[in-house]
């Protein structure tokens, strides 16, 4: 037991270092996601007249919301699903069901090598850089920031294990990058990354409160801002560690069918 | 030389006949792939939705956003999926150039062929289906056009065209320069996705931006003229009329700079050497 925690901590380093060579690549992204976060900018700001709320945000809530979705984004992005799907087409995964170790504690553990790389190359800087342009609202107080904190290490492990599952419906698909887009825009939209959750109309809401992607990105922002504190907080981290057990569930599941239809394409 | 082989008279007619050819190999290998390809159809809908839904939301807490109605923030953004059809179709993949065909080689190949590199890099990484864009775009078009209750005029038709060609060689122009810097920098310098990103905020009013971030969208990167500008004219709003009608203009300059700065790369290129 001890020895598989060594192994997987050993792959989280090799990740880590493996991206250290290619961090030059980071700089672009950063630019990359300020573009992405300017444009939101703009647009919020010009939607925010006077003193509007909408949705329980103010202008400078909102316009921090944007910001900290996108940098944290760029934190738990990862292309994972990519990297399983990619594994299944090329048949690679007949010689991963032979090695000793759980295939998607790798995937994963490489993963969070990746995530950490990119909080410090990546999430900091970029966070860093913006703040400097356009200073926005830090969180209120030490308890926001632990739960924020444990809110995305949640994420990260959520979103990892939804891109694990799109990486597997590949098996069914054979249609990878369909797989891939469709994740991504059905994330970009249902985790609150492009619009904080409050804003959908009522029956969108409840429909979303059922679904694991909010706990992605909505709620660790409302964390951020302080909109959800104390015990609500908490409760926040029980729904995340709700959905990794549902969602681990649920990718074992996938795992153990894709291994019974396995179909090595070509080769 | 066979007889009966099919030999096209002027080279408009030729290339014309190439792109037939490259487009049956297309969709042959589409077809043996057709789940794929219906795939990509969808999620290219998929996508379209949430941006969509993305407008809708925004205009179901506020009225107008800088004075621009939904419908019109709505027939922007459908102008602006017409030309980002073409280029999502043709020029989207004009990325490949510093990878895959400079760093890898392959341009020895595209060299050694009696037809414009250019054009056979463009038919050899199109993905015509991206096409349907347009179709959206239309859509979203009329609909939001006979929400403002828009009067069509003879001249709407023939001039969307002009613009819409303008619009779709500011992109060609863009992209061909980017693919051009792969002949003096080695493999693919990560601006794509950077440009990208950029050229989406030709889908909103140029109003709402800053004075040197509108600068740059209208003269240096010029995503302006891919949306906000030339949409305005065609729902008659005329108080861009300048910048509008400058579309054609800007497309063709672009893309004539673009394309010399291609020129000058593939006279450097040397191939990888063995």
């Amino acid at each position: 037991m001890f020895n598989r925690l060594l192994l997987y901590l050993e792959l989280v380093r090799m990740e880590f270092v493996n991206n250290l060579a290619y961090r030059s690549f980071y700089f672009t992204g950063i630019l990359n996601y300020s573009i992405q976060i300017g444009a939101y900018f703009f647009l919020w700001d010009a939607v925010y007249v006077g003193n509007r709320v909408i949705g329980g945000l103010d202008r400078e809530a909102m316009i921090t919301y944007v910001i900290i979705a996108w940098v944290v984004r760029s934190f738990y992005f990862s292309n994972l699903d990519r990297r399983v799907g990619t594994d299944i087409r090329d048949g690679k995964i007949a010689l991963e069901l032979i090695r000793p170790y759980s295939y998607q504690m790798v995937k994963y553990a490489r993963s969070f090598g990746e995530a950490a790389f990119r909080m410090f190359f990546f999430a900091f800087p970029a966070g860093a850089a913006i703040y400097l342009i356009r200073p926005f609202t830090l969180p209120v107080g030490w308890d926001s920031v632990a739960m924020f904190v444990a809110a995305v290490l949640g994420a990260f492990v959520i979103n990892a294990q939804i891109s694990m599952i799109a990486g597997f419906a590949v098996f069914f698909t054979k249609s990878p990058t369909g797989v891939y887009k469709a994740k991504r825009v059905i994330m970009d939209l249902l985790s609150g990354l492009l619009l904080p959750i409050s804003f959908y109309p009522g029956w969108a809401r409840e429909i979303i409160q059922l679904l694991p992607f909010q706990a992605v990105s909505y709620l660790p922002n409302m964390i951020y801002l302080g909109k959800i504190r104390g015990a609500a907080a908490f409760e926040v981290l029980l729904l995340q560690v709700f959905w990794i057990a549902v969602l681990g569930f649920l990718a074992h599941l996938f795992w153990r069918f894709a291994v019974k239809h396995v179909v090595i394409q070509g080769g | 030389m066979n007889m009966h082989q099919y030999r096209p008279s002027g080279p408009l007619a030729r290339y014309l006949t190439i792109f037939m050819h490259y487009l049956a190999q297309y969709a042959k290998i589409k077809m043996a792939y057709r789940w794929d390809f219906f795939v990509h159809i969808f999620t290219e809908f998929l996508q379209q939705s949430v941006s969509l839904i993305f407008i809708l939301i925004i205009f179901s807490k506020v009225p107008a956003i800088q004075g621009w109605t939904r419908d019109q923030v709505l027939f922007i953004y459908g102008f602006f999926l017409v030309p980002f059809g073409i280029y999502s179709g043709f020029f989207n993949h004009l990325f490949d150039v510093p990878e895959k065909y400079v760093l890898q080689g392959e341009f020895d190949r595209i060299l050694l062929r009696p037809i414009n590199a250019w054009y056979q890099v463009v038919v050899e990484t199109m993905k015509p289906e991206l096409l349907v864009s347009m179709i959206v775009g239309i859509i979203i078009m009329i609909y939001s056009g006979s929400n403002m209750n828009l009067v069509p005029v003879w001249w709407d038709i023939p001039l969307a065209v002009i613009l819409v060609i303008g619009a779709a060689l500011v992109y060609a122009g863009v992209y061909t320069f980017l693919a051009s810097l792969g002949f003096w920098s080695e493999g693919n310098l990560g601006l794509m996705p950077m440009v990208y990103n950029l050229s989406q905020y030709g889908r909103y009013p140029m109003t709402i931006y800053r004075g040197p971030v509108r600068f740059m969208l209208t003269w240096i990167l010029p995503f302006a003229f891919v949306g906000f500008y030339p949409a305005t004219i065609l729902m008659h709003r005329y108080e861009y009329l300048g910048y509008a009608l400058l579309t054609p203009v800007v497309g063709i300059v672009c893309f004539v700079i673009a394309y010399r700065v291609w020129a000058a790369g593939i006279r450097r290129y040397r191939g990888t050497g063995s």
